[in-house]
C-alpha cells in the first residue's frame, strides 16, 4: 500500500533539529504571527477575502520548512494561533487537499470538542485517500457517533485505506453488532460480484465479537 | 521519452486519457484554470473550481503516475462579467497554495476595457507573488492582440521571461519571441496548429524558448498531442535531446521559476489500488 503513512506530528523542539537557519527563522516568524492572532479576536476579514498573514504562512509551509514537515509546520500554528472553529473551518474550506489534511491531524491537539466534525464528514465524504486516511484519527475515534463511525471504517474497505489506519479501531468495534452486519454484507455483496473481500475486513468482524474475547490489538494480514 | 503537458484542462478528461498519457510519456501537466463553456454567475463557483484544481485533480493524477500543478486567474472572457470580477480580489489567498506554479490564463478575448484591467492587475499579482503568467492570446485579431499583450506586459513589473504567451500560429511567433516571452503553442486536430506547421515553425525559429501543449479541454481536442509532435520532431530529423528540450526541459524551466515545481510524482499504482476513483467510491 502507498497511501500516507501514520507519520505522528513533530514537535517544535524535534523541528528545530531538522530545520536549517532559514526555515528555522521563518517558523519563528509564522509562529510569532499565529501568537499575535491567538491574542486577537478571530474576526472575517472585512471585505471577505482578506486573508491574515498566519493563514498565508499556513499555506506555504511546505516551501519554506519541506514538503515532509508541512503537516507538523500547520498543525504547530493551528495550535500557537489557538484556532477556533471559525479558522479551522476557513482553513480547511479553503485548503488545498495537503493542507485539509493538515486540519484534520490537528485536531486531537486542538480539542474543539465535537463542534469540528463536519469537517471530519466532509472529508470521509471524499475519495481522496489521504483525506479519509486522516479523518479516521483520535478526534474521530473520540466524536464521530457510532452510524458515522461505522461508514467511516466501511468506506476505508472500499477505498483501500488499511484499516490499521483507524484509531481505537478495537475499543470502537467491540461488540458492534450493526458493524459485524454491514461487514458481513459487504463482504456477501463482493463474493456475489465475484470480487475479492478487502483484506482488512476479516480483521475488523474479528474485533466486533463481543466482551473481553476481543483482540485488543491489530493482527498480521492473512 | 518525458513529456510535460505544460496546458491541458484534466477536468474535462477522463481516468482512459490520463492512462493514455501515462503510457504515451507523459509525467507531469499544468491545467490552468479557464472558461468551463457555460458562464459562471458569481465567485463561488470559480473558488469551487479552484479547489479542485488543488485538491481532487491532482489525486487524480497520481493514480497515474502523474504530477498535476495548476495555474489561477480569472480568464479574459469572463472577466468582462461583473458578477464575476471579484475574483480579482480574492485571488491572493489562492495563489500562495503550493501547487500553483503560475497566474493563468490571462489575456485578451474581445480586448475590451475590462479585459485591459484583468490582464494588467493579474500580471501585478503574478509579479508580486512570484509568480510566471500564462497568457492567452486571442483567438480573433490575433496579431494585433498578441502586439497588444505584449504592450502590457512591458509595462508590467514582470519579467518578459516570466510570461508565456501561448496559442501562437506562423503569423505571431515572430513578434513573440523578438519581445523576450517564451513562446506556447497548442496543437489541435483541426485549430490553432497541427503537428506538420510546428514542425516548420521549430525548423525556423529554433527550440530555445518554445513549448508545445495540447490545450485539450470538453472541445474537440486530443490530449496525446504533444507526443505526436514529439514523434514528428523525430522523423523531421530532430535529436532525441531537442524532443527533451521542447517537450521536457522547457517547461520544466518556465514554470520552475515560480519555485514551487515538484516533479516526482508517486509511481503509479495498481488499479486495485486507484479504486477511489471507481464509481461509487469503490
Amino acid at each position: 500500500m502507498t497511501h500516507t503513512p501514520k507519520t505522528p506530528l513533530l514537535t517544535r523542539e524535534e523541528l528545530d533539529t531538522l530545520l536549517g537557519g532559514a526555515a528555522r527563522a521563518w517558523l519563528d516568524e509564522a509562529l510569532a504571527e499565529a501568537a499575535h492572532a491567538a491574542a486577537h479576536k478571530d474576526t472575517a476579514p472585512a471585505d471577505g477575502y482578506a486573508v491574515p498573514p498566519w493563514e498565508l504562512r499556513y499555506a506555504a509551509a511546505g516551501r519554506h520548512c519541506g514538503l515532509e514537515h508541512a503537516d507538523s509546520v500547520r498543525a504547530l500554528l493551528l495550535v500557537e494561533a489557538r484556532a477556533g472553529l471559525p479558522a479551522l473551518t476557513r482553513l480547511y474550506e479553503q485548503g488545498t487537499a495537503a493542507e485539509r489534511r493538515a486540519v484534520l491531524l490537528a485536531l486531537p491537539a486542538l480539542d474543539p470538542g465535537p463542534a469540528a466534525l463536519p469537517l471530519v464528514e466532509d472529508a470521509l465524504r471524499t475519495n481522496d485517500t489521504t483525506l479519509v486516511t486522516a479523518a479516521v484519527g483520535p478526534y474521530a475515534a473520540a466524536h464521530l457517533p457510532p452510524h458515522g463511525w461505522r461508514h467511516a471504517v466501511l468506506k476505508c474497505l472500499f477505498t483501500g485505506v488499511p484499516v490499521e489506519a483507524v484509531d481505537d479501531l478495537a475499543r470502537r468495534s467491540r461488540g458492534d453488532a450493526e458493524l459485524a452486519r454491514m461487514l458481513a454484507d459487504f463482504a456477501s455483496e463482493r463474493i456475489a460480484a465475484g470480487r475479492p473481500v478487502p483484506a482488512g475486513l476479516h480483521h475488523v468482524l474479528a474485533l466486533t465479537a463481543p466482551g473481553p474475547t476481543a483482540p485488543t490489538a491489530p493482527t498480521e494480514e492473512t | 521519452m518525458r513529456i510535460f503537458d505544460p496546458h491541458i484542462h484534466m477536468t474535462s478528461r477522463t481516468t482512459d486519457d490520463y492512462r493514455a498519457m501515462y503510457d504515451a510519456g507523459v509525467r507531469a501537466l499544468v491545467e490552468p484554470s479557464f472558461w468551463l463553456g457555460q458562464p459562471r454567475t458569481s465567485p463561488a463557483s470559480f473558488f469551487d473550481y479552484f479547489d479542485g484544481l488543488l485538491g481532487w485533480e491532482p489525486f487524480r493524477a497520481a493514480q497515474y503516475g502523474i504530477a498535476h500543478h495548476c495555474t489561477l486567474a480569472l480568464n479574459p472572457k469572463e472577466a468582462n462579467d461583473p458578477r464575476c470580477t471579484p475574483v480579482l480580489d480574492a485571488l491572493p489567498r489562492y495563489l500562495v497554495k503550493d501547487s500553483v506554479v503560475a497566474v493563468g490564463e490571462i489575456g485578451y478575448d474581445s480586448m475590451t476595457p475590462a479585459e485591459d484591467h484583468a490582464l494588467a492587475a493579474q500580471l501585478q499579482l503574478a509579479a508580486d507573488h512570484g509568480l510566471p503568467a500564462l497568457v492567452h492570446t486571442p483567438h480573433r485579431d490575433k496579431l494585433t492582440g498578441l502586439r497588444r499583450t505584449i504592450d502590457v506586459v512591458r509595462e508590467s513589473h514582470l519579467d518578459p521571461e516570466a510570461v508565456l504567451l501561448d496559442h501562437l500560429n506562423e503569423t505571431t511567433v515572430k513578434d513573440a519571441l523578438d519581445s523576450g516571452c517564451w513562446a506556447g503553442f497548442s496543437i489541435y486536430p483541426d485549430t490553432k496548429m497541427d503537428e506538420d506547421r510546428m514542425i516548420a515553425i521549430l525548423k525556423s525559429h529554433g527550440t530555445g524558448k518554445v513549448l508545445v501543449n495540447s490545450a485539450a479541454d470538453w472541445g474537440k481536442s486530443d490530449p496525446l498531442k504533444t507526443r505526436r509532435v514529439a514523434d514528428a520532431m523525430l522523423a523531421a530529423g530532430f535529436t532525441d535531446d531537442d524532443v527533451d528540450q521542447v517537450l521536457w526541459r522547457n517547461p520544466v524551466a518556465f514554470y520552475g521559476q515560480s519555485g514551487r515545481l515538484h516533479l516526482d510524482a508517486p509511481a503509479p499504482r495498481p488499479l486495485h489500488e486507484g479504486n477511489s476513483i471507481l464509481r461509487g467510491g469503490e
